[in-house]
């Protein structure tokens, strides 16, 4: 029963944890919190939802046309929103993105209805199976599957590859990156692809886990994956993924309770209660101001 | 009595020991000089006399109080004020109400006096913040410019500012971290006579400074740190033929570095 | 009243607006302290302001003091702790904390859970319309006094230097804590006002969205300037409203002008104009630090 709960409670943290990835790693680069993100994770869901019903496509083909989907309108955004207002004041680029978020979940609204869309029957053939006398889900196994070999993708990406690396100098110090004649420009657009790439990645699959995809899911889960990315600490990728967990485990336990109506309450506690014993989140690193 | 005291300070930065077991005295009315190769300990003295750091052992005191660990705004409530190596104005302010903050110890209405503005006590200490304000600005030769944005000044002029603004609190002890970096000669000069006009009105003067012409043209006392240990401490002349500050000078680069 | 109902209720949500938009302007343009929560404290101003007349019958003036101060104290509570985080992570902490309160008011019996609350219509000499529009005017009035007073000269300094500000005298923590009660002072006057003219709330209005719109009201006007709040508050407190002609499109509208105003005035309407020191330069007078003209 535990161990039943706690896969239940993994599989929603993984959801967490593949939208945390791409807000941390963004506010590792270019310290903006980017609001959006939620809605790239819905547009997402939608994409593979429709790959699914209409395009008559398998769930993992189906994956890999959302994360294209998603990756092309993370990089529409960045440049539209986000590019001209490197300069200004970090609250402008963050009012830009709220403005991002409103219009892109207000589309979603006006082209696929108010109304929550399933899953065509059969999408993927869920199954229980018993492992240690807990009944665990298939779909379940599938989300932790699919979200671990991502996260095993990124990090390859972000250590063994040249752009992986320019990231990582960036995000260590921008503007030293930028001296040194890394492409900043290009390394920003790059992390805006990985981030919607695993944002769509985690729509399809909550789409999937929930059989639900609406035009509002982006801010809810996309406010919580932010918290997950804080709570870990902002900025770690490793963290960004043990917050993911950690909420979704907390959050599950909760429900388990008997608590589901404060399940909301549940993750912005811990939140809370981390940030004042630990501001940097678990894994963050600490920073000394200089006088 | 001496204003300032410091008995066997010390402080440690994990491994790094910054200050060692310094002690060291100014009198009222004094102006001394603190110098020393770069990493000598000279800023890290100014944070720990400020509140900014709390020193691993010994004691400080201002006026006979024990004052380590007290936080800087008690500090500058009991009359110590500073400048900063690193300027730090508030930019998009003008140089009025930058030198206004700088007297915020000297008014007391708070929210209130912001609910009340009308009251005539409030007004009354407005008027007077104001007249402390801009006489603050005469003494750093910057009041026709007081409605000019602080980014707007010359880096000299930046300089200045900040003294005004330490100087709005009416200290007893003011201290200048590295006052005269990035002036010309002319400016040296007048920024040497507003020191010492400083004095003559009775404010205590700690200063922290590279420039060896214009420390030893302005100061009664100067202590000599060196790898956080004070090697030499007294008249300008004494200490500019002590050997070991010579050492200590020639170890890192030659004396008279501007 | 003689005005067109349509106009009153643009003039109550302008009204409202201002309000809120004063009181987030205190702690996030004056004091740099960035919070995504403010909704919370509407809510909680909202929610005690309608209580107390349901239950007490209080007459709408007390409420609104109540619904100002029971936010305030919920600040203060909440600030001790909080405030001493820096940029992201205070804001972080704000919003999680609104959803919290949200959460918590949709489970409680006394805030009846999700049906939310319906409140009677108050007796009031001077018409409600009436009375948004002279308490924005009031709060306008109150947030130019901060802005040139001694305590607002503090609050700017924390924004611009923590260090610089501390080494004039000033208590950072102290001020914080209190721009962050009298903003939430402000934010429950608003949320009271709001309830009393709308009759009904619901703990599920005082959701992130609410605090965005105070914050993107700020932001429009330019962080820290009270004529900018105004203008703010005026321009996005109309906008759903002249918007409605456009149906579901004017939420689409609202997102991209605000991307837009962004990425052509980031730093706000009126950004960086101090209205009071511009026109007294232009008189070649020095600005008075006091007196109450905005």
């Amino acid at each position: 029963m535990i161990l039943q709960q706690l896969v239940n409670g993994v599989a929603l943290g993984c959801t967490y944890a593949l939208i945390a990835l791409g807000y941390t790693m963004v506010y590792g680069i270019i310290s903006l919190i980017n609001f959006a993100h939620g809605e790239i994770f819905m547009a997402g869901a939608f994409a593979g939802l429709l790959l699914v019903a209409y395009g008559k496509l398998n769930l993992f083909l189906a994956l890999a046309g959302a994360m294209l989907v998603s990756v092309l309108l993370g990089i529409g955004v960045e440049f539209v929103a986000y590019r001209p207002l490197r300069r200004a004041s970090r609250l402008s680029a963050l009012i830009s993105a709220i403005g991002v978020s409103i219009f892109l979940s207000t589309l979603a609204m006006l082209l696929f209805g108010a109304n929550a869309r399933g899953f065509p029957e059969g999408t993927f053939p869920s199954r229980q199976i018993d492992i240690f006398g807990a009944q665990i889900s298939s779909l379940q196994l599938l989300i932790i599957v699919t979200a671990g070999v991502l996260m095993l993708a990124l990090e390859l990406v972000v250590k063994k590859t040249r752009i992986g690396k320019a990231m990582r100098a960036a995000s260590e110090d921008y503007t030293a990156a930028a001296l040194m004649g890394i492409n900043v420009n290009l390394v920003v657009t790059f992390t805006f692809a990985l981030g919607s790439a695993l944002a769509a990645a985690g729509g399809v699959l909550v789409g999937v886990l929930f059989n639900a995809v609406s035009f509002n899911m982006g801010l809810h889960a996309g406010i919580k994956a932010f918290a997950a990315a804080v709570l870990g600490g902002i900025g770690s990728i490793p963290g960004a993924v043990l917050g993911g967990i950690v909420l979704g485990v907390a959050e599950i336990s909760g429900v388990a309770l008997g608590y589901s109506s404060w399940r909301d309450a549940i993750a912005f506690a811990i939140l809370v209660l981390v940030l004042l014993v630990r501001p940097t989140g678990l894994l963050g690193k600490r920073i000394d101001r200089k006088v | 009595m001496s204003l300032l005291s410091l008995e066997q300070v010390t402080i440690r930065f994990g491994g790094l020991t910054a200050v060692a077991g310094v002690s060291l005295a100014v009198a009222e009315g004094e102006i001394v000089a603190l110098i020393g190769p770069n990493g000598a300990g000279k800023s890290t003295l100014f944070n720990l006399v400020t509140g900014i750091y709390r020193p691993t052992s010994g004691t400080i005191r201002f006026d006979g109080a024990e004052i380590a660990g007290s936080p800087p705004h008690r500090l500058a409530r009991a009359g110590i004020a500073r400048t900063f190596q690193n300027i730090r104005l508030f930019p998009g302010q003008n140089l009025l109400q930058n030198t206004l903050t700088g007297a915020h110890t000297r008014g007391s209405w708070g929210l209130a006096g912001a609910i009340l503005p009308f009251l005539p006590a409030v007004r009354r200490e407005e008027g007077l913040l104001l007249e402390q304000a801009m006489h603050s600005l005469g003494v750093v030769g910057l009041a026709t410019k007081a409605f000019e944005p602080a980014a707007s000044l010359s880096y000299g002029e930046q300089r200045r500012l900040e003294i005004a603004r330490a100087l709005a609190l009416s200290p007893r002890l003011l201290l200048l971290d590295e006052p005269a970096a990035g002036m010309n000669p002319q400016e040296k000069q007048s920024l040497g006579e507003t020191v010492r006009e400083i004095r003559a009105q009775g404010v205590t003067v700690l200063l922290v400074e590279h420039d060896m012409r214009f420390v030893m043209g302005i100061s009664d006392r100067v202590v000599v740190l060196d790898h956080g240990v004070k090697i030499a401490d007294g008249r300008p002349g004494e200490v500019r033929d002590n050997p070991a500050v010579i050492e200590a000078y020639l170890g890192h680069r030659g004396v008279g570095h501007a | 009243m003689l005005i067109d109902p349509y106009i009153q209720q643009i003039l109550i949500s302008i009204g409202i607006g201002v309000i809120l938009a004063q009181g987030l302007n205190i702690i996030t343009g004056l004091t740099g302290q960035l919070s995504l929560g403010h909704a919370a404290f509407m809510s909680i101003g909202a929610f005690s302001g309608a209580l107390l007349t349901i239950r007490t019958g209080l007459p709408l003036p007390l409420a609104l003091l109540a619904g100002g101060v029971v936010p305030a104290l919920a600040a203060l509570a909440v600030g001790w702790p909080i405030l001493r985080l820096s940029g992201d992570y205070l804001a972080i902490c704000t919003l999680g904390f609104a959803e919290i309160v949200k959460v918590v008011f949709l489970n409680l019996e006394l805030t009846n859970r999700a049906f939310g609350l319906t409140v009677p219509q108050p007796e009031t000499t001077i018409p409600l319309p009436l009375l948004v529009l002279l308490a924005a005017l009031g709060v306008t009035l109150f947030a130019q006094s901060v802005r040139s007073s001694r305590f607002g000269r503090a609050l700017m300094a924390i924004r611009d230097d923590e260090i610089a500000a501390a080494a004039a005298g000033i208590d950072v923590a102290s001020h914080k804590l209190q721009a962050f009660a009298v903003s939430a002072f402000l934010a429950g006057v608003g949320g009271c006002l709001y309830a009393h003219v709308l009759g009904y709330i619901n703990p599920s209005d005082f959701g992130f969205l609410k605090s965005v719109d105070m914050l993107a009201m700020v932001v429009l006007g330019g962080l820290g300037s009270v004529p900018g709040a105004l203008l703010g508050a005026t321009i996005l407190g109309a906008a759903p409203e002249l918007l409605r002609f456009m149906a579901t499109y004017r939420m689409l509208v609202y997102g991209a002008m605000l991307v837009a105003l962004m990425v052509f005035r980031p730093n706000g309407l009126l950004g960086g104009i101090n209205l009071v020191e511009f026109v007294m330069r232009r008189s070649g007078r020095p600005p008075r630090r006091t007196g109450g003209s905005p």
